[in-house]
């Protein structure tokens, strides 16, 4: 096969063409929209990661032209790549949905709940999992497991109880600094990450563990309580960093920067990794060049307030594409 | 008396000693191997045997080995899996004490088949009396010439080594195992790539049970052929069963595959029947993982037939009537044992041995395990039947590893044939904390058929 | 969080340190890390527990992050990292051993000891504990002493009574 030559795949009846070795999932992030499986531990910009939170499960109903078997279980499609002729349900099929509806509850049995205090409600991923793919309510009638938090270093703080072991913050440190002095101790459900003697991460770039982490387990002691982010206005900024590319997002509650993170794209994911002297130590305007109002998506709750809307997600019913391609399972869903 | 292949000089005194082992016809299938014989014959034969892996999934191992990756300059492991951990399983244990050769002499063998130079088997921790009779058995079989360079003149080297784990089960999962032998935790990997491409050191590598390696040797010493006319269709050769629980004789068995499951309990050459006078009410036949069955059908498939000492007659009748062969576990439940406590049991030990490196695993074993908990100290509900039930078809085939259905098989089957006993427990919440809801309907026959 | 109530400073000494480099020679180059959990084996064999400072050591020995020894360290369970009593009575409490008595024989030894589960005796000479599954189901109930883990096979309250002494008398 020529380098250039590329792969077909569809995605609940939608073509695609992809490069040779993409995952599944980076080939529905081509198409876009409600075909994406949602992703809490997959992390394109991080090697290694993925393939452990079971959030993205798809079916593979076609393994591909050569070999057209169906895969026997449902495969993580953010650790799976695309064969050629390969046909592949997200949405379209219920046994993902209900697979998916699972994975949530057990993500969820527990999770504090307890946004109204935390500083990662409104940009939380697993705020929006639970309400996109989640049942109404838990089943689950137990004592949760709890911790105490932690503070690792004056700037980071640690609350290990909203925790869901991504593994993304441990890959950060591996691949971000030369030093990882925290990881993940002890195992099953009672595995935490931890620095086990109280350590604090001291690093330039220590401080993107905390815009990789998907929930507020690790949240930034600068901004602790300063504000609910909805209510904050992000702007885009850059300056010129010695360290790191020096391209964020200020939030900004007035004239006041409450906080500097780096700019996540539309899957949440930071563009460029951004440095602590960035993050935390330049809190004026004054430090700044401003490039303008930040465009957040328009199901977030931080724009509804104010400012450009990414253009909306097409919901599956209203996508002509979509539609014919899964006329038979409309049909279906409208018959039951 | 049925054919031994593995066990049969278990009684000759110092069988653990080289010397012994040698005058009872050991080390014959390295000299075969690797004096007339070309690696790829090895491979060859192996496949003809029909042999399938005894750790529990059953892949046949000459197929295993035939998917080994051969790049050039890259090296190539061969890793025997000795971290038995599965509840019920004792018997690799059993061979490592007693005959130790025959797990070195299969390992040179199958190096040499497979061209590894460098090969390890991986011990669990807690079996440091056994690490230390392998790691004797290796001195010895160096002094000798079998291990080291240049084997029996032949330009073939090989070393081996013994590893020992730290406790943990999940390490028994081929890629966790690889894992922990790089000292790291042990954590599944994602598949693909498989260990046959990149397994240790991301170098392509084969990971056998214990059995399955040693039972290399008496392929080469009878013959594929030979060893193939052993067992019933595609479960050929012997098995080692290690059967425990409310047995007369508990203990290691060498089973030519196919023994009717009765037989196998109330013959005098196996277990002896049920201890105490006592019923069988319950077996689990292959390890914890496996469906428990009821002892009408574990004697008998849901056709009438009787049930063999098979991979397919134990799987007849899917999991909705049938079970699986497993590791050979065989674990034998009477009368006056409580299967609600029993799955609990199960199920702690589940949630205990998960990594937690995905979510369905972490959260649904501990999950299951209060549900369990609640009911067996008669605290259910009785919905907690089915809310157990979808809660383990939630984890199953959801995980990285199988460890999430192992986890989830046990539940589900135990609820589905002891239903009354579970509704029992939560409707006499206080009776079943001092009673036992005994047989019910579930009895064996009075007397047995054989 | 795991917290550290003792940490004394430990020394490596030199028959130690041998045993560590015989080890790392089984492996390929740049494959040291693999010794690790022999390594944490000996160690325990020699101090009792792995203190923070001992897993520091290792960590340095194997020219390693010490977070990559303690993720290793408390993944399994055979490893300690906290004091316990010099002999550690480890009953299996998992299916088969239970359906011959396991439960019994805890409770025995809990009674027989006086220490609850994973507690020390006065004397500093006993913890207990049941673990999970050590492949000796067709033996059981069985319990296992380290760091030799010689194993103790069909228990019976009286055959608890006579280790426990033997153990005591042996000091």
């Amino acid at each position: 096969m020529a380098d250039n030559e590329k792969i077909k795949v569809s995605i609940d009846g939608i073509p695609v063409e992809v490069d040779p070795g993409t995952t599944i999932l980076n080939a529905a992030r081509k198409i876009g929209g409600d075909i994406v499986p949602p992703a809490m531990c997959y992390y394109s910009k991080l090697e290694g990661s993925g393939g452990k939170c079971r959030t993205c499960l798809v079916k593979v109903s076609k393994g591909s032209e050569k070999d057209p078997r169906p895969m026997p279980k449902l495969v993580a499609s953010c650790r799976t790549t695309v064969m050629d002729g390969m046909e592949v349900q997200n949405i379209t099929s219920n046994e993902v949905i209900e697979a998916r509806k699972g994975v949530v509850e057990m993500l969820l049995i527990n999770h504090p709940l307890d946004c109204p205090i935390c500083d990662q409600a409104g940009e939380c991923h697993l705020q929006d999992l639970g309400f996109e793919h989640g049942a109404v309510s838990t089943r689950y009638e137990f004592e949760r497991r709890t911790f105490d938090k932690i503070d690792i270093g004056d700037k980071i703080q640690l609350h290990m109880t909203r925790c869901i072991l991504c593994y993304r913050c441990v890959f950060t440190a591996d691949q971000l600094t030369n030093q990882r002095v925290h990881g993940i101790l002890g195992r099953g459900d009672a595995a935490e990450i931890s620095t086990y003697i109280e350590k604090a991460i001291d690093n330039d770039f220590s401080g993107n563990v905390i815009d990789v982490c998907p929930v507020g387990a690790l949240t930034d002691r600068t901004f602790r309580f300063k504000n609910r982010v909805w209510f904050t206005k992000p702007v885009e900024a850059h300056r010129d960093c010695p360290t790191c590319s020096g391209k964020v997002t200020l939030w900004y509650k007035g004239e006041e920067v409450l906080r500097v993170t780096a700019r996540k794209d539309q899957y949440g994911e930071v563009e460029e990794f951004i440095c602590n002297t960035c993050r935390f130590e330049k809190k004026h305007t004054a430090d700044w060049a401003i490039e303008g109002p930040r465009a957040v998506a328009h199901t977030s709750v931080i724009s509804s307030n104010h400012y450009e809307n990414l253009k909306p997600l097409q919901v599956i019913k209203e996508n002509p594409t979509l539609k014919e391609a899964n006329k038979y399972q409309f049909e279906r869903s409208v018959r039951l | 008396m049925a054919r031994k292949l593995l066990l049969e000089h278990i009684n000759v005194p110092q069988i653990n000693t080289l010397a012994v082992y040698r005058e009872k016809g050991g080390y014959r299938a390295v000299e075969k191997a690797i004096k007339n014989m070309s690696p790829e014959d090895v491979v060859e034969e192996v496949k003809k045997s029909g042999l399938r892996g005894r750790g529990g999934a059953g892949f046949p191992t000459g197929m295993k080995w035939s998917f080994l990756a051969k790049p050039e300059g890259v090296p190539r492991y061969l890793v025997c899996n000795a971290d038995e951990s599965e509840p019920g399983t004792f018997k690799d244990r059993y061979l490592m004490t007693h005959i130790p050769h025959a797990l070195i002499e299969g390992m040179i063998v199958s190096s040499y088949a497979l061209g590894a130079k460098t090969s390890y088997i991986y011990v669990r921790g807690e079996m440091m009396p056994q690490i230390r009779i392998l790691e004797r058995a290796i001195e010895e079989a160096k002094a000798a010439g079998f291990l080291g360079k240049n084997i029996l003149g032949s330009g073939y080297d090989l070393e081996l080594y013994v590893q020992p784990g730290g406790g943990a089960y999940i390490c028994g999962e081929e890629t966790a195992l690889l894992e922990s032998l790089e000292g790291k935790r042990g954590n599944p990997r994602i598949k693909p790539p498989f260990p046959a491409i990149a397994g240790l050191y991301n170098c392509p590598t084969v990971v056998n049970n214990v059995e399955s390696i040693a039972a290399v040797v008496p392929i080469l010493n009878i013959g594929a052929e030979e060893y193939a006319k052993i067992g019933i269709e595609r479960s050929t050769g012997t098995k080692l069963i290690s059967a425990s629980g409310n047995i007369n004789k508990p203990g290691v068995y060498e089973i030519e595959l196919g023994v009717p499951v009765e037989e196998f309990i109330y013959s005098d050459e196996y277990c002896g029947g049920i201890a105490n006078g006592k019923r069988l009410k319950a077996v689990v036949a292959g390890g914890s993982s496996v469906p428990i069955l009821p002892a009408n059908l574990i004697l008998k498939t849901a056709k009438g037939d009787n049930r063999l000492m098979t991979y397919e007659s134990l799987a007849d009748g899917g999991f909705a009537t049938g079970t699986m062969l497993g590791s050979g576990g065989f674990v034998v439940f009477d009368e006056d044992q409580c299967i609600v406590r029993n799955t609990w049991n199960f199920t702690r030990f589940y949630h205990h041995e998960s990594c937690g490196q995905c979510s369905p695993c972490r959260e649904g074993t501990g999950w299951m395990e209060k549900v369990l908990h609640r009911l067996e100290h008669g605290h259910g509900n009785l919905s907690d039947m089915d809310l157990l039930v979808d809660v383990s078809k939630k984890i199953e085939g959801n995980t990285i590893c199988p460890l999430g259905d192992a986890a989830a098989w046990p539940v589900a089957s135990a609820i589905r044939h002891f239903r009354d006993e579970f509704e029992w427990h939560v409707t006499h919440g206080e009776e079943s904390q001092t009673g036992n809801y005994g047989l019910a309907h579930y009895a064996d026959p009075l007397e047995p058929v054989i | 969080m795991l917290s550290v109530k003792k940490n004394e400073p430990v020394e490596f000494q030199e028959d130690l340190i041998s045993k560590f480099d015989e080890l790392v020679k089984r492996y390929p180059e740049g494959r040291q890390k693999s010794a690790l959990l022999p390594m944490l084996h000996l160690v325990q064999a020699q101090f009792g527990w792995l203190s923070v400072t001992a897993m520091d050591k290792v960590a340095s020995y194997l020219k390693i992050e010490p977070i990559e020894v303690y993720e290793v360290a408390t993944f399994y369970t055979m490893f300690f990292l906290q004091p316990r009593g010099k002999y550690v009575l480890e009953v299996c409490r998992t299916g088969p051993c239970c359906l011959v008595g396991a439960e019994r024989i805890m409770k025995h030894i809990e009674n027989r000891l006086g220490v609850k589960e994973n507690e020390v005796t006065p004397d500093g000479l006993f913890s207990w504990r049941g673990i999970e599954c050590v492949a000796a189901c067709g033996m059981g109930p069985v319990l296992q002493i380290g760091p030799e883990y010689t194993y103790h096979e069909h228990l019976t309250e009286e055959g608890v009574d006579q280790l426990v002494e033997s153990l005591r008398n042996k000091g």
